[in-house]
């Protein structure tokens, strides 16, 4: 069976239609089956027109949102009034406090953590078991990778290198996504997989970071968005009358 | 004796610009040595095959253990010339011919 490739984290601009569906055409030629577009607040009208661009240009769209809370407390309520208004839920894990509730919260779908600053990197093993007992997912922006040199890079590297091995080692799941708005930023998703081997994500752990674990983490939010999901593993089958 | 594989990489190049060979293998180069330094450099017997100014396609030998570190270094070129630029990596083959015919059968689909 061929690959979907997926991004779930495309941040282009959807106020600019015309500069998205160049971005979305660029997708599709580039390999991808899949796109995730983080939006700030639930935009029913907005979701529609890109989920239209996207039909056009024969990709697969998934709506999602990036939360960056300053306290639990604030995750909390976030959460509670946006699940079900989006397929992805990714948060960006800013304060150590924050990432904790994330990772231990069943509603949180992506962990995602500030790259630049290194000192802020929270994926621990404490974090990991966390994250792997609720099924969320650590996700790995390769925009910094492609945009910082040097020194700054070299570190990255490093913490990058630290956060997959936790993972890998706790089986997290762990997605890679571009997390670029610039056009020309954008690479295959055999490209986003030959630099995950930068920190040691090699292989076909890669090509599964690319592919399969962003597509199942969609199927499983849409399962579960769906009118027909009890609980996992019940679903509705048949409505019926008590004879 | 071990037999060291070759691999030949069709590469294009997404940019408004042009570029001439030297250019572009020097952006290779550097990209090479910035990730996996000099001694890594020298393990990838790299080679340009041909290069084409018109249609930005290039074609690329490599050895078959430092595919992926090519792949990489390919990937993570964002400037030559100081202009936004992005190489794409089109195909991968063992020979010249077969290269060529992968990259036609691309073109048709």
């Amino acid at each position: 069976m061929k690959r979907v490739y997926a991004d779930l984290h495309l941040c282009a601009d959807c106020d600019r239609m015309e500069q998205f569906s160049r971005v979305v055409e660029k997708a599709s030629k580039l390999g991808y089956g899949l796109i995730a577009v983080p939006f700030r607040k639930s935009f029913e009208e907005q979701i529609r027109h890109v989920r239209e661009t996207c039909e056009k240009a024969d990709v697969d769209f998934a709506s999602r949102v990036n939360l960056r809370p300053r306290t639990p407390e604030e995750l909390i309520s976030s959460l509670r009034k946006l699940r079900r208004r989006f397929e992805i839920v990714a948060v960006m894990c800013e304060s150590k406090g924050v990432a904790r509730q994330a990772a231990k919260d069943r509603r949180v779908d992506l962990l995602n953590f500030p790259q630049p600053d290194f000192r802020r990197s929270f994926f621990d093993a404490a974090e990991a078991e966390l994250a792997s007992n609720c099924l969320a997912s650590l996700e790995v922006d390769v925009k910094p990778l492609l945009t910082l040199e040097g020194p700054a890079r070299i570190r990255l590297i490093s913490s990058l290198r630290r956060e997959v091995a936790t993972a890998r080692e706790f089986h997290v799941p762990i997605v890679i996504s571009s997390g670029i708005s610039d056009e020309m930023l954008m690479r295959k998703p055999r490209e986003l997989a030959a630099l995950a081997s930068l920190f040691d994500l090699s292989g076909v752990y890669s090509l599964e970071a690319v592919s399969k674990n962003p597509v199942a983490l969609v199927k499983r939010n849409r399962e579960k968005l769906g009118s027909k999901f009890v609980a996992p593993g019940i679903r509705v089958i048949r409505r019926g009358k008590d004879s | 004796m071990k037999i060291m594989k070759r691999r030949y990489l069709a590469v294009s190049i997404d940019s408004h610009e042009t570029y001439n060979s030297h250019e572009f293998t020097d952006a290779v180069w550097g990209a090479v040595s910035k990730l996996f330094g000099e001694y890594g450099a020298s393990q990838a017997g790299l080679n340009l095959i041909h290069y084409d100014e018109t249609k930005k396609l290039v074609v690329m030998r490599t050895w078959h253990k430092t595919l992926e570190m090519i792949r990489t270094a390919i990937a993570s070129i964002t400037q030559i010339r100081s202009k936004p630029v992005a190489l794409h990596v089109l195909a991968v083959s063992g020979t010249i011919k077969a290269l060529y015919r992968k990259l036609e059968k691309q073109s048709v689909s």
